[in-house]
């Protein structure tokens, strides 16, 4: 009875959605409040109504509802209480229900906190959302119903897959489709914008804290599915340049480059078609997105089991979305006046460049992911694009944007000084120069490339901090007098050098784990011992263990050092009942600067182990700098001009003043 | 700087970082693609050892064998029609089994047989890679139904 309810509270739903997408729309148009004001309440509705179903299919994971299709398929009586709830979007159909309630509840923020922009803007905003929401529902109605009964009922179900059977199932999902979905307001703010046929700063200020929001959401998504693929797969790689992380990553790229194209349009008014377009692709990727996912027109190691009926539905869903978005762009984008002039050395140039480099960069990964299918199409031959692909692509374009970063933000708007940008840069020069020279000597050598790779990274941070300090004062000024300036900073130029600084990081783990990786395979018998990178690994055997609803044989090793002794590490190799699934379970001791990974594969029946352990130098940092790059978001999030939103148009020019002054 | 020279320069700009990155991917296209090929196709034709090769079946009953150091596997992959032997040195993931469909990623080596660096099978029992499916659909052994995903 609850599931029906459910059901039915997602076909109301879409009734809802059809309501808010259509009546204060037309008002919007005639200039009718009362047909306009029908938006938010509407609005309300349907995220009440999805959050009802939502509720009922995790009801029913449970309390183990076995007349459920969809609990049958991915849930068991004996999983643990944690898996049940989260195995609610660890199946296609009921990640779909996930991808809808973060879409109403985007809907429902701007109905509730948007109540000072003007009422057009906000109908019509609330009408393009709604927009994306039918197009949802009704592919989850009926395509992908997770309300589906199934008779007769089996007495237990057939579990979830067991390498989903992790905590990590229970944030990266979600916290990716929060920035997937939240790149879908960006769209409405442009959608609307090209309907009123305006955009000033004003507009921009509105939709600058959604896509820093969403951008936010996504990186911490990206780096925890990139994390637990690193744990949980057993091999040692956070990346694998697969279809499906290539998915999430060309949204993350375009919203970057959003992120700060909008910041031209609100502080210098200008770029403002440009950042429409970027508003209007950006979310088009995670629509794209979307489509490689759920449809399995690419192998990965994402693929559901897939139905050709649901990628037909969504190239159509994609066709007009994206096709009719663009159509509306090119009509409508000519009227939007220019804005303000800048030379090519300044701010506005700098984030020019950026914007350049991140689209060529997005535009190298969606050709390469995209590639086997139009191959595919042209003469039916089936190839796959590795990473070599990617990395021989990708990472040369990266180089100029980071170099250019640390620069970028010493050049003033309007027209900047090279010269004196690069002399404040010298402190950076330097230390790209020592932290080059430390890999040098530590690796003994090492790639010239990775070394100078190094080097890039140093630049990057001490740059972002020199920015910093220079805005501070410090060491120029008395501490109390340097406190007192950087409270006084806005809190987005605190979260700018974060997140730049994160980047950096971030970019010094990659280097450093994917150059400096080392690996051991071997065959050991208990008592053996093999070395990597001055550790030693004492084999002492393997044991059973039984969990919840799986055996496990677990390896003991202890880790020494010069004859200390550091740590146990035991990794397992556990095979789940209800599946007879085996997975691998890694242990990883880390520390500030590196992991030892350790993973146990077959017996040989002869009393040997095929064992596997990498030491991977700096790879904790990816993480770590990715944490950092949200936390400058979340920063900069906070700031009070974005906070208070919606200032008249009069403030937003008086404080781009400001700012400029 | 009127609007036109910013015009200019921005599409100067553009033009030469699309320029490279065009340039970036047609170099890279050209010796980083991977070819999918069924054991049929290779046996048919051979290719070239220094070619990137998907090889794609499933994997024949009874043919995995490990050295007696336990770090080396070899095994065959079949569409039904022909198979190819198959030399892996390292650990094999969790969903290798015999009878299961399998991807190696390699190149031929010496003797015909195919030296992989990569072995993928699936995350899900009930998913199959579609290069595979289709290389048994094209050898006529694929039965509809069989194999197809969870409900």
């Amino acid at each position: 009875m609850i599931i029906e309810l459910g059901h039915f509270a997602l076909i109301l739903a879409l009734v809802a959605a059809l309501l808010q997408g259509s009546l204060p729309m037309i008002g919007a148009a005639r200039g009718d409040a009362a047909w306009m004001a029908l938006a938010r309440p509407a609005a309300f509705a349907q995220l009440f109504l999805v959050v009802f179903a939502f509720c009922t299919l995790t009801y029913a994971y449970v309390t183990s509802d076995f007349t459920v299709a969809n609990v049958v398929a991915n849930s068991h009586s004996a999983k643990p209480l944690l898996y049940k709830v989260t195995g609610v979007w660890g199946n296609h159909e009921g990640s779909m229900l996930l991808w809808i309630f973060i879409l109403a509840a985007f809907g429902s923020a701007v109905a509730a906190f948007g109540g000072n922009l003007p009422p057009t803007l906000q109908a019509r905003v609330l009408g393009v959302q709604a927009w994306i929401g039918i197009g949802f529902l009704a592919f989850t109605l009926f395509t992908s119903n997770p309300f589906l009964r199934i008779f007769p009922a089996p007495f237990d179900g057939e579990d979830l897959n067991p390498l989903l059977q992790d905590p990590g199932l229970a944030f990266h999902p979600p916290l990716l489709y929060a920035g997937y979905v939240g790149f879908s307001m960006a769209f409405s703010f442009a959608i609307a914008a090209l309907i009123e046929g305006k955009v000033d700063a004003a507009w921009a200020r509105w939709v600058r804290p959604w896509t820093l929001l969403a951008w936010a959401f996504l990186t911490g998504g990206i780096a925890l599915g990139s994390w637990w693929a690193y744990y949980e797969l057993g091999w040692g790689g956070w990346w694998f340049w697969d279809p499906v992380e290539n998915a999430s990553f060309m949204p993350w790229l375009l919203g970057t480059a959003l992120l700060h194209s909008a910041i031209v349009v609100e502080k210098r008014n200008a770029l403002k078609t440009w950042t429409i377009l970027l508003a209007i692709l950006t979310f088009s990727l995670s629509l794209i997105g979307t489509f490689i996912v759920r449809s399995g027109v690419l192998t990965s190691v994402h693929a559901f089991a897939t139905d050709p009926e649901r990628g037909f539905f969504i190239l159509i869903l994609l066709a007009v979305a994206i096709g009719g978005s663009l159509t509306l762009f090119a009509v409508r984008a000519p009227a939007l006046k220019a804005g303000g002039l800048f030379a090519p050395i300044s701010r506005e140039g700098a984030m020019v460049i950026n914007n350049l480099f991140l689209t060529a960069a997005c535009a190298a990964v969606f050709l390469g992911t995209l590639y086997p299918l139009f191959l595919e199409a042209l003469d039916g031959s089936k190839v796959s694009v590795g990473p070599p692909f990617f990395n021989a692509t990708f990472a040369p374009l990266m180089v100029p944007l980071v170099f250019l970063a640390a620069i970028g933000p010493m050049l003033p708007w309007k027209r900047g000084d090279l010269a004196g940008a690069l002399a404040r840069l010298k402190l950076a020069a330097l230390g790209a120069v020592a932290i080059g020279l430390i890999a040098w000597y530590l690796k003994s050598g090492g790639p010239v490339l990775a070394v100078a790779a190094m080097g890039l990274a140093a630049w990057l941070f001490v740059g972002a901090l020199v920015e910093w300090t220079d805005r501070v004062k410090l060491f120029r000024v008395t501490p109390g007098e340097s406190w007192r300036r950087a409270k006084a900073l806005p809190r987005s130029a605190h979260g700018m050098t974060l997140a730049h600084a994160g980047l950096a990081i971030v970019m010094a783990g990659m280097i450093g784990s994917s150059v400096w990786k080392a690996e051991v395979v071997a065959n050991l018998r208990p008592g053996e011992t093999v070395e990597i990178a001055g550790y030693s690994l004492l084999f002492e055997g393997v044991g059973k263990l039984d969990g919840p609803n799986y055996q496990a044989e677990r390896a003991r090793f202890s880790v020494t050092r010069d004859g200390e002794e550091l740590a146990v590490m035991f990794p397992e190799k556990r095979v789940y009942q209800v599946r007879a699934m085996p997975t691998t379970e890694a242990a990883i001791r880390t520390t500030l600067f590196s992991d030892l990974y350790a993973v146990i594969g077959d017996a040989d029946g002869q009393g040997g182990w095929t064992v596997r352990i990498y030491h991977e130098p700096l790879v904790p940092w990816i993480w770590l700098g990715c944490f950092v790059m949200v936390a400058g978001g979340l920063t900069s999030l906070s700031d009070r001009r974005l906070r208070i939103g919606a200032p008249h148009r009069q403030d937003a020019e008086s404080s781009a003043r400001r700012a400029t002054a | 700087m009127t609007r036109k020279r910013r015009r200019f320069y921005i599409v100067v700009a553009a033009l030469l970082v699309f320029g490279s990155a065009t340039a970036l991917v047609l170099t890279a296209l050209d010796d980083s693609l991977d070819l999918f090929q069924s054991p049929s196709q290779i046996m048919a034709a051979p290719p070239p050892p220094e070619r990137g090769i998907r090889l794609g079946g499933l994997v024949e009953e009874g043919t995995v064998l490990r050295s007696s150091d336990g770090l080396s596997v070899t095994f065959r992959v079949t569409d039904g029609a022909q198979s190819v032997p198959v030399r892996y040195q390292g650990i094999l993931p969790d969903l290798f089994r015999e009878g299961q469909g399998v991807i190696t990623v390699g190149s031929m080596g010496q003797g015909g047989t195919f030296l992989a660096r990569e072995v993928l099978a699936k995350h899900d029992e009930n998913y199959l890679p579609r290069e595979v499916v289709d290389a048994l659909k094209e050898s006529g052994q694929w039965r509809e139904g069989e194999g197809e995903g969870v409900r």
